[in-house]
């Protein structure tokens, strides 16, 4: 059970309740695919992934951002229990996805850089590290079910 | 591997945090000593409250660092090698931290930057400091 001060819960609720999840998501996978071109080996079914302007429009990356985006909803929803929340979820991303858990690792950072881009002063190093928390938990809930 | 376009294009956004140093280099380590407070065992000579003296001061060396191996990023080697030399010898920074910094200066060009650090300046920056921070950790072992 994790402990999140008040700021903390303020903080996330803040956040999300702003985000605009189509955006985001787009915004923050497309980066992933750019940024750290290897994780396009869970989307050879993508499509057209040749160039970061492709990436951007293709509409299988669009789609599965807000996928994504309304799966972290499901933690933003429920921080007192996102371990129990993920558990379906984690089975499925070691099961049957097979994805290495580092990459959520490497979306998560790249959902970061969207954030901070979107709010720049506002942004600052206390919303940060609140922000990194909720999605350290997240990242640690979808790895708890790979054996 | 920096094509030459993401060279050019790092050398630009680095010339620019040049009258900056102090700011943008003292924000990315508050960044990371709050994000990451394991950071914090490394600067317990330096007082690291916010906007202090200090921090703008170590930030700026940071900054300026960087900045310098921005211009010629084919010399990197030799451009780092007195800090080679510091880190492996003197500092002992466990190099799993460089990785923590890097990311907290993308993050500080991200906010300052908005839409402007789109994601292939983003890519560019990113190959460009997972370089420095190997070669700042060659002389390790």
């Amino acid at each position: 059970m994790v402990a999140w001060t008040d700021f903390e819960r303020e903080t996330i609720k803040s956040i999300f309740g702003k985000l605009d999840y189509d955006d985001v998501g787009l915004a923050a996978l497309c980066r992933c695919l750019v940024v750290y071109p290897w994780t396009q080996r869970y989307f050879g079914n993508f499509g057209n992934l040749y160039n970061a302007d492709a990436i951007r429009a293709n509409p299988m990356v669009a789609a599965h951002g807000k996928v994504v985006l309304n799966g972290l909803d499901k933690a933003v929803k429920n921080m007192d229990d996102i371990k129990g929340t993920y558990s379906e979820l984690s089975v499925l991303h070691s099961e049957k996805l097979r994805v290495d858990p580092d990459n959520f690792r490497l979306l998560a950072d790249c959902l970061t850089i969207v954030v901070a881009a979107r709010m720049g002063a506002d942004f600052t190093a206390e919303v940060q590290a609140a922000f990194q928390k909720f999605l350290a938990v997240v990242v640690s809930s979808l790895c708890r079910q790979y054996h | 591997m920096l094509t030459q376009q993401e060279k050019e294009l790092i050398a630009q956004i680095w010339e620019k945090m040049i009258p900056v140093a102090p700011e943008i280099g003292s924000e990315s380590l508050l960044r990371m000593m709050t994000t990451f407070p394991g950071t914090k065992t490394y600067f317990s000579h330096l007082d690291i409250s916010p906007g202090s003296p200090q921090m703008l001061s170590h930030g700026k060396k940071i900054i300026l660092a960087i900045a310098e191996c921005s211009k010629d990023i084919s010399s990197m080697m030799d451009t780092l090698a007195p800090l080679q030399t510091l880190h492996a010898y003197k500092l002992k920074i466990d190099p799993c931290n460089f990785k923590l910094l890097s990311h907290c200066l993308i993050v500080t060009l991200a906010a300052h930057m908005g839409d402007a650090f789109d994601p292939i300046v983003h890519a560019a920056m990113d190959k460009f400091l997972s370089a420095f921070a190997a070669v700042l950790a060659e002389k390790y072992r």
